[in-house]
């Protein structure tokens, strides 16, 4: 029997693109369903009732969701193509340990920049510049976060590149001249023809948060 | 292998410290307990955790490990001849994950936010604790399977997550004279944490209730800004 997989999603979600590259890394053909986050469709309301939030993947009928926790059941049910996540603990620990810090901090940090104004926003950049300070750090000289190929971390991250120009556009500075480190790291890893053919275009997503910002008040 | 070997960075009092604690006790590994002072932090955890400066820490070896369910997930995959933490299917194994998360991310943040509010704001509060126990109620039907633990006839990784919290969980019920756990709308939790707090590897690391309600106002007043209580 095939497998049937169905992923509902939002085209500009960083956590959705997560979902789609972990999916594109490891050949699995999948439904996609876009949701309208204004009026949420009776499957995702059925498939994810504690949060309601997409993305959802549906695997045989049975949903999972939380994009980090898809992904590592992706891994862990293909297991046999493309690892997504080492295969030593310690490895593993560090790797998931970087995962969350990208889910705690950088959502909540570019979110500040697109959608507040003066002091407020100032204080989001000054935030911003640290976190990816930190990530920097902990990238190094490596070619990706995984070392010598991509991985976990990387995934986690390398959607928010889509959100660059629209961060800095708003945010008022230059996302290169700021994390060169971080934006060399994006331009290598975007050589990957799964990354490239699942990340929406920096200026289409640029234009959708100028209409989310027009209905904050913002524009 | 020796006991220097295995040490964790902590505090009593702290749920997210009892979780790497409960789980190398499932394991039978033993470990040094480094016990952090209240109000101030010593070089080794600035220097095994500089990115979030905080508790628990497992240092294994020389290497440091952070986050209280990585750390649980790290020890699983470690010390493998021991009894397992988390399941083997890849889809029981995302619905603990998912719950653990939810432990953490909403009721427990709900509870937090019981802790310092006032009049509506904490009825507002209260409403989403006993909400989320409903739904935990809920899962704890769907994960345990008419058995012992959320993990089954162990506990498991969203034992740990959850009953870490119920030392803090009998405190707020003291101090706002409410019942979380109730017989006639939570029956299951009620008896799964009567479990979960009786077993063996759970009963040495969970704090007494009394001694929480006690340091429990020495947090309230260093966050008002007043001296703690004198004894």
């Amino acid at each position: 029997m095939a497998d049937e997989v169905v992923l509902l999603d939002f085209w500009p979600s960083m956590f959705g693109m997560r979902v789609r590259i972990a999916l594109a890394e490891k050949g699995i053909e999948y439904e996609y369903k876009e949701e309208d986050l204004g009026n949420k469709s009776p499957l995702l309301l059925q498939m994810n009732p504690i949060h309601k939030k997409i993305p959802v993947l549906i695997h045989n009928g049975k949903p999972v969701c939380e994009s980090l926790i898809i992904v590592q059941y992706i891994d862990e049910v293909w297991k046999d193509r493309s690892p997504l996540l080492p295969t030593d603990p310690y490895q593993r620990a560090h790797a998931r340990f970087w995962a969350d810090y990208v889910d705690k901090k950088v959502y909540e940090v570019s979110r500040k920049i697109w959608t507040s104004k003066g002091e407020e926003k100032e204080a989001g950049k000054k935030e911003f510049f640290e976190i990816f300070k930190t990530l920097e750090g902990e990238l190094g000289d490596k070619p990706y976060f995984g070392a010598e190929t991509f991985g976990f971390v990387d995934l986690s991250l390398i959607p928010f590149y889509s959100w660059f120009y629209a961060i800095e556009t708003f945010g008022e500075f230059n996302m290169e001249a700021e994390c060169p480190k971080i934006v060399a790291w994006a331009k290598r890893y975007l050589q990957k023809e799964t990354v490239a053919k699942t990340l929406p275009d920096q200026k289409k997503v640029y234009e959708f948060v100028g209409q989310m910002r027009k209905r904050f008040g913002l524009e | 292998m020796a006991k220097n070997d295995v040490k964790v960075l902590g505090a009593w009092p702290s749920p997210y410290v009892m979780r790497p604690r409960i789980a190398l006790n499932i394991k039978s590994v033993n470990y040094e307990f480094l016990e952090e002072t209240f109000g101030s932090k010593s070089e080794l955890l600035l220097q095994s955790n500089p990115v979030h400066k905080k508790i628990p820490v497992l240092i294994h070896g020389d290497k440091p490990i952070c986050e209280s369910m990585i750390i649980v997930e790290y020890i699983d995959e470690v010390w493998t001849s021991g009894p397992s933490i988390l399941p083997s299917d890849p889809y029981d194994r995302a619905i603990q994950r998912f719950w653990a998360a939810y432990v953490d991310e909403k009721w427990f943040a709900a509870m937090k936010g019981l802790r310092s509010a006032q009049g509506e704001e904490r009825k507002a509060f209260l409403d989403q604790v006993t909400e989320g126990l409903a739904l935990l109620e809920e899962a704890f039907g769907k994960c345990s399977k008419g058995k012992a633990f959320f993990g089954g006839d162990r506990i498991g990784l969203l034992d740990i997550a959850f009953g870490s919290f119920l030392g803090w969980l009998k405190v707020t019920e003291k101090v706002n004279g409410v019942k979380l756990l109730d017989e006639a709308k939570t029956p299951g939790l009620v008896k799964w944490a009567e479990r979960f707090c009786a077993d063996a590897a759970v009963k040495s690391v969970m704090p007494e209730t009394e001694k929480l309600l006690e340091f429990s106002k020495v947090l309230a007043a260093k966050m008002k800004g007043a001296p703690p209580p004198k004894n």
